[in-house]
């Protein structure tokens, strides 16, 4: 194939990408966007394969065809719920797959041009802290390491020891280091994503994972500049932007910066200044007919989700329970926090699979205002997003972030499973509220047997 | 450093392109919108492949494989996952 159509059709595909987000913009379109990405992105591997010329056959179809059994069989069997960590591996994969090609580039030659091998060291770096980092966020989402903030001793001197290493590493490898100088940098780099991400907690990783997002496409664009494909370049600034969009959308919803995120080891200081109170204030218990009939002789319920009803796979029940109450009349609405979960817009998701209408949910700025007018707040699985501490506890380590004022309306209930505190350890003064009743149960189970005592009331 | 100038241009106009068209996607699709352009992001497929199509020596061999499954099983499985997804959104529309 001529190289100037091969431009031509790389240009096609990297236009496919950008219409394709645009329609994202609309839940209508958004299934043909996601479809004509998918279409540009096959027009640029059939492209590329017609202009190499490819001497290792076997290995190109090797990878394709293991690459993509793996990819296919994970997204078609992965549970809704699990939808964070499967991004955070993919993330992985993908900022992987970026320091492979720039690791690869470096040895095909010994004389690159400096812009080569700057290029070449960004690629490799960002990519492999992005596939350690992430596949590190993945083992904390799946429970396979603590979701608590894990540090180890001397970090304050460590990390930035590791920093200079990666800094001198880099420099040497552009002035002429060897290979073996490259791979030294590619494991300072992986050990860098390990230790950056194992301290933050769980409730920290929407900002996590969107901020690996925005790293995997800035190394798919700095691969870019290594093989010069504008392709490759404009596709991963698209998502580099996309990325730290998110990411700011999430540190704002928390109200916190970044750099707090990143470095803050949150958990750790929240824990020691921490109310030690917890669980010896009297709480109202409720039974699941208590519960039942405060819901089914209410006028407007506003459901507030959280990663508890993701942990518990509840979101079906829940919408059985809601179809009831909206068979007796009930208004019922969702109101969904930005961090609610543990990625941006992961509660949509769940409830979206559930068959809820997205016309009932609302974000923060459209219902908080509502609270004061509704009967029950029904709070399934969230903590933090409802802890009015952080609205009137100048002394709470949560203090200024955004909450749902759950304690306004009517009558709030709580089911959680424990009067554990959340993941930052903090203590909430909404479960002390005379308006607040407590149902302890797995979201689950609360939901199987409301639906139960919703039919019986 | 001179031939560096158009590259970063493309970069510096399509990250502009990218802030405009994603700020308006609303949170509801966020996650389809992360899944989705992070399956973009496996554009660099397009890398692997020539790296791998050239696996001459054994360590090429190597990398270029690993370069390409990776990058495939970001492109495929990020494209399906968020297929899957969206459908699920889109069903809510009809009447």
């Amino acid at each position: 194939m001529n190289i100037t159509l091969a431009s031509f059709l790389y240009l096609a595909a990297a236009v496919a990408f950008i219409i394709g987000l645009k329609r994202l913009q609309s839940p209508v379109t958004a299934r043909r966007g996601n479809q004509l990405a998918g279409l540009g992105m096959l027009i640029a591997i059939i492209v590329t394969l017609l202009i190499s010329d490819i001497i290792s056959p076997w290995i190109v179809v090797a990878g394709l065809v293991v690459g993509g059994a793996v990819g296919g069989f994970l997204a078609r069997t992965v549970e809704m719920t699990a939808m964070p960590q499967l991004v955070a591996a993919f993330n992985g994969f993908g900022g992987g797959a970026s320091a492979l090609v720039a690791a690869a580039e470096f040895l095909k030659s010994d004389a690159l041009p400096l812009r080569t091998d700057i290029t070449i060291v960004l690629s490799t770096v960002i990519g492999a802290v992005t596939l350690s980092g992430s596949f590190v966020a993945y083992a904390k989402l799946q429970g396979l390491v603590s979701g608590q903030p894990v540090g180890y001793p001397g970090q304050k001197i460590g990390d930035p020891v590791l920093a200079a290493i990666i800094v001198g590493l880099s420099v040497w490898v552009v002035a002429g280091g060897s290979a073996s100088v490259l791979w030294l940098l590619v494991l300072a780099a992986l050990i860098l994503g390990v230790i950056r991400v194992l301290p933050i907690g769980g409730a920290d990783m929407p900002v996590v994972i969107s901020f690996l997002n925005a790293f995997s496409g800035l190394a798919a664009s700095m691969a870019g500049f290594v093989i010069d494909s504008n392709a490759l370049i404009i596709s991963g600034a698209l998502v580099g932007a996309s990325g730290l969009i998110l990411t700011n959308i999430m540190v704002k919803a928390m109200n916190r910066s970044l750099g707090n995120v990143l470095f803050g080891a949150f958990g750790a200081a929240a824990m020691e200044g921490g109310p030690g109170a917890i669980g010896e204030k009297p709480v109202r218990s409720a039974t699941a007919d208590d519960v039942a009939v405060t819901l089914a002789y209410a006028g407007s319920v506003i459901v507030v989700p959280g990663y508890g009803l993701a942990v518990a796979q509840a979101q079906h029940n829940l919408k059985e329970l809601t179809n009831l109450l909206e068979e007796r009349g009930v208004d019922v609405r969702y109101a969904i926090h930005p961090v609610a979960g543990r990625m941006p817009g992961h509660m949509n998701v769940l409830l979206a699979e559930a068959d809820v209408e997205y016309e009932k949910l609302y974000d923060l700025d459209q219902i908080q205002d509502q609270f004061p007018r509704t009967d029950v707040a029904l709070i399934v699985g969230a903590n933090d997003v409802v802890n009015p501490g952080a609205r009137d506890d100048e002394t709470s380590p949560i203090y200024g972030m955004p909450i749902l004022d759950v304690d306004k309306a009517t009558t709030a209930i709580v089911i959680k499973r424990s009067l554990s505190p959340g993941f930052a350890g903090i203590d909430n003064p909404l479960f002390y509220l005379d308006n607040t009743m407590m149902y302890f149960a797995d979201a689950k189970r609360a939901m199987t047997d409301l639906v139960t005592a919703v039919k019986e009331a | 450093m001179a031939d560096l100038v158009i590259p970063i241009t493309v970069f510096v106009l399509a990250a502009y392109v990218g802030f405009e068209v994603i700020t308006k996607v609303p949170p509801q699709l966020h996650t389809p919108l992360m899944s989705g352009s992070n399956a973009i992001s496996g554009v660099t497929i397009i890398g692997a492949l020539v790296v791998a199509a050239r696996g001459d020596t054994t360590v090429a061999a190597v990398l270029g494989f690993l370069a390409v499954a990776f990058a495939m099983i970001n492109v495929v499985g990020g494209f399906l996952v968020t297929d899957r997804m969206l459908e699920m959104f889109q069903k809510k529309d009809k009447p």
